[in-house]
């Protein structure tokens, strides 16, 4: 059976192939990447000064709420998706997914699901403005009408995401190779299967919340609207029970990414491989219980207030086993900095000051001077975007020559990371200033006290966006004339079975299992 | 020191001298470039200020540790200086002790976050009530039991924020009219909304509470010293969302007293213009400017409204029609289930009978109609 890929579109469109699937959802990814940051120089741009100079406010919240949209759902998610269909058979042994139609399937309705998405900004009304948390009644009663496009927009997203998750338990749990027990596997894939199911249990309840959206919009129901007997707070109880594990289902596996990248570039074998199982099993357990910390101002009794706090500040414990096990691996270890480490290590810096903020954040007493604030948009930029997308631009570089046998420009790929670094720190470290200063977040405009930390947030945005340009190019050039490596392993340390295979991968792999001792 | 030793150290040096010397200035500066939380003046504000330093000097100390331990490594154990990689790859003592410190580092900070907390909530014995409102995109102030009720939206003409004038000093942070309050006196607040989320929050009072439709919220504040004090809308609300500031002037207690003495006099005062007949040219002149402070937010200042989001006034059947009690109806009642809210307790009979006027003959509607506030009065009796 070893014939190669399809020629033409066809090969694209009605690929069954792992890897082909991750090539098309990395690149979709990244398209995605692009879209959501253009909205994100375009709100920086407008930000840049005080007062409105580009976009009108109602557009300002358009972009917001698009730019999270896409950058979540779009960008992020699809990104892991991609990875874990390249590398989780080829690190279990396994030829395929264990679906292949249904991989094909949970891809190709995505395209679908954010052109409905973003086809709503050309529509009488515009795209939606309620931000990507869509509170009610602001995105039911007084939303404009596109808001049922992105209704059905979320519901294709979400069957993709359920249709996913299913392939990847199914693959882990019964493709294995020979001798590949449950606590042999990589940590990628232990990561992945613990989001998986996370998102099988969450993604129902985001499908619930849109559907009542649906029914108040259209059907007159008031699951949401006080003035017929129906409450607000439900919604935001329903959104975060989804929203509070969408974090971690974000950043899950991209802890599972820095476990192998670390290793590798230390030349020595993860520390704590199994308390990094539990810690991650751990996390996505207390995700489920914690999801009202997002909510601490709506008038919550005091037990449950200091309940949410409690269970938040717990997270602490486990997320700080997994950042110590990382630096006990580098620890007495023999480090070269290429730019996947340079990423890793950026990663477990500005994920642990994230993480720091996000304890501040969890003091409920404190959070209402931070709540809705600049503050906070610095706390989860520092998760999702050093966090995330830190990790996925490391996994790219990682595993890039290994996908497709060539190298890509070390030298410029190292110009790309300390640009990113940088601009990523001028944009978002500045804004923990002006959320403590006291500016709200999603503000079109503000006073002028904010002027001088927003001008240099804008300079950092725009630095940032430029150093993404340079990625895709390293990344094509790469691809197109990158020196051939055709060492089976590429990075020294390396160790997995993905890395026994030949450079450039061959499009079937492992065709009869291999043996685990 | 060699030349180029000299020069480094003069550049390092630089930037320090010049901020010692320009201690004035930096004074000035301080504000645009502030970085941290305002101490407030409640005593809430100030435990908030307390627990935020406790908690991020712990969140410091602990980033000097793990990253001094990185760093330390990314020095020491490089390939290029020759190191080897050891091969460890478990330690229980050491997992274990890194996941008890931990725990009790946030049982130290628990601590003071549970008794601050306890005090946020503790609204019991206030001896004043404030209902706060929240609309698209404004504020309503309710003294209960006073009967002073006042609607307090942004000051801040167009032209500023659309720079085709220079910014005033207090840009987005200026009101039509503050809310008052009176020094070292609790203050419950009772916060609600009319129509989408709101959240009230004043950063110095160590106040933000979500206002909710259907819900009252409570929070309170004990005010130390006299001042004018400005917050902000912290609850994406629609587009005017950044337009709806808070401004709250605090006064000694008797100068507080005579505020609220003279604002029942006005409330009396207006009351009292309902029974006048305007002109048409009167009507039309206070439309206009009532017009463009409550309605042109989402209608326009040209009555256009936002395609497919808020409807036009021109030629419309409300606006147009031969009922004017269609009119009266949406402006008073406001529309179930849209974002058009009921303007009926929010304005003076006056100013709706000549936002009602305007809108019937601004813009080439022309229907010549002219409504009285004594209308709008027997309107609102009449249902």
């Amino acid at each position: 059976m070893a014939h190669g890929p399809a020629k033409g579109i066809g090969r694209w469109l009605f690929t069954t192939n792992h890897k082909d699937i991750g090539t098309l959802y990395l690149w979709f990814s990244f398209a995605m990447f692009l879209l959501g940051g253009f909205f994100a120089m375009v709100i920086r741009a407008e930000l840049f000064e005080p007062g409105m100079q580009i976009i009108k406010p109602e557009f300002f919240n358009q972009m917001t709420t698009m730019h999270g949209l896409v950058m979540v759902f779009g960008a992020i998610m699809p990104a892991f998706v991609g990875l874990a269909n390249w590398m989780i058979p080829m690190m279990i042994g396994a030829p395929d997914m264990a679906l292949p139609r249904m991989n094909n399937l949970s891809f190709w309705i995505l395209p679908f699901a954010f052109t409905l998405l973003a086809s709503t900004l050309f529509m009488e009304g515009g795209a939606p403005n309620f931000g990507w948390t869509f509170y009610a009644p602001l995105s039911t009663t007084y939303a404009p009408d596109t808001v049922n496009y992105f209704i059905f927009a979320m519901h294709i997203m979400g069957a993709s995401s359920i249709m996913g998750s299913i392939n990847i338990i199914a693959t882990i749990l019964n493709m294995r190779a020979p001798g590949m027990t449950l606590m042999k596997m990589p940590m990628f894939v232990w990561t992945w299967l613990i989001t998986a199911f996370l998102l099988i249990a969450v993604m129902p309840v985001l499908a619930g919340a849109v559907t009542m959206m649906l029914m108040d919009i259209n059907f007159g129901t008031s699951f949401f609207n006080a003035a017929g007997g129906g409450d607000p707070v439900l919604f935001q109880h329903v959104f975060w029970f989804f929203g509070h594990p969408e974090v971690y289902i974000i950043i899950l596996p991209a802890f599972g990414v820095i476990s192998h990248i670390i290793p590798t570039f230390s030349r020595k074998p993860l520390f704590g491989y199994s308390s990094m199982v539990y810690a991650t099993a751990s996390i996505a357990f207390l995700s489920f219980i914690v999801w009202a910390h997002h909510m601490f101002l709506v008038g919550m009794p005091i037990g449950g207030e200091l309940y949410f706090m409690y269970a938040t500040m717990l997270i602490a414990v486990p997320t700080a086993a997994k950042v110590f096990n990382w630096i006990s691996t580098m620890f007495r270890g023999s480090l070269t900095f290429e730019t996947p480490m340079l990423f890793a290590i950026a990663f477990v810096i500005l994920f642990t000051i994230g993480g720091l903020t996000g304890v501040m954040v969890a003091i409920a007493p404190a959070d209402v001077q931070y709540h809705d604030s600049y503050f906070v948009v610095a706390h989860f930029h520092y998760v999702m975007v050093a966090g995330a997308v830190f990790s996925g631009t490391a996994a790219v570089y990682y595993w890039l020559p290994k996908w497709c046998g060539n190298m890509y420009n070390e030298s410029m790929a190292k110009v790309q990371f300390w640009v990113s670094f940088i601009g990523f720190n001028v944009t978002f470290f500045p804004q923990h200033f002006l959320g403590l200063a006291g500016m709200p977040r999603r503000y079109a405009d503000y006073a002028l006290q904010f002027s001088d930390w927003n001008m240099v947030s804008s300079i950092g945005a725009f630095t940032y966006g430029a150093s993404q340009l340079l990625f895709l190019y390293i990344v094509i050039q790469a691809i197109k004339s990158g020196k051939p490596v055709r060492d089976p392993k590429v990075w020294e340390g390396a160790e997995g079975l993905e890395w026994t295979l030949p450079t450039p991968v061959p499009y079937h792999t492992f065709s009869t299992p291999p043996e685990v001792k | 020191m060699s030349r180029r030793a000299t020069m480094l150290f003069a550049l390092v040096l630089a930037p320090v001298m010049s901020l010692a010397l320009s201690g004035k200035v930096l004074a000035e500066e301080a504000q645009r470039w502030a970085v941290n939380m305002p101490r407030g003046v409640t005593p809430v504000s100030n435990a908030i200020y307390d627990i935020h330093m406790i908690v991020f000097w712990i969140c410091v100390v602990i980033g000097v540790v793990v990253f001094g331990v990185m760093f330390y490594s990314m020095y020491a154990h490089r390939k290029s200086r020759g190191a080897v990689a050891a091969n460890f790859h478990e330690n229980t003592t050491a997992e274990v002790v890194w996941t008890v410190i931990p725990a009790l580092i946030l049982i130290v900070m628990a601590i003071p976050a549970t008794s601050t907390l306890l005090d946020v909530y503790d609204t019991s014995e206030a001896e004043i009530d404030i209902k706060v409102t929240g609309y698209q995109w404004k504020w309503q102030y309710e003294y209960l039991g006073e009967d002073v009720a006042y609607v307090s939206e942004l000051a801040t003409p167009e032209s500023e924020i659309y720079n085709t004038a220079p910014k005033g000093q207090y840009y987005l942070q200026e009101v039509s009219e503050p809310l008052v309050l009176p020094v070292k006196t609790k203050v419950r607040f009772l916060i609600t909304a009319k129509d989408v989320i709101h959240s009230w929050w004043v950063p110095d009072f160590g106040v933000k509470r979500d206002a909710i439709p259907g819900y009252v919220n409570e929070t309170w504040a004990y005010v130390n010293e006299p001042g004018v004090y400005r917050g902000e809308c912290a609850e994406l609300c629609g587009k005017g969302h950044p337009f709806m500031p808070i401004v709250v002037n605090v006064l000694e207690k008797e100068a507080y007293n005579s505020w609220l003495a003279e604002k029942k006099t006005e409330v009396a005062a207006i009351r009292e213009l309902t029974k006048k007949t305007f002109t048409k040219d009167e009507l039309m002149a206070q439309g206009e400017e009532a017009y463009n402070r409550s309605c042109s937010g989402c209608h326009m200042v040209n009555g256009e409204g936002i395609p497919g989001v808020f409807p036009s006034m021109i030629g419309s059947t409300v606006t147009t029609g031969d009922t004017i009690n269609k009119h009266l109806d949406v402006v008073v009642n406001g529309v179930a289930g849209s974002a058009m809210q009921a303007f009926g307790g929010q304005l003076s009979e006056v100013d709706l009978a000549a936002i009602i006027t305007y809108e019937r003959n601004a813009w080439g509607n022309d229907t010549g109609d002219v409504v009285q506030p004594i209308d709008v009065l027997k309107f609102k009796q009449g249902q």
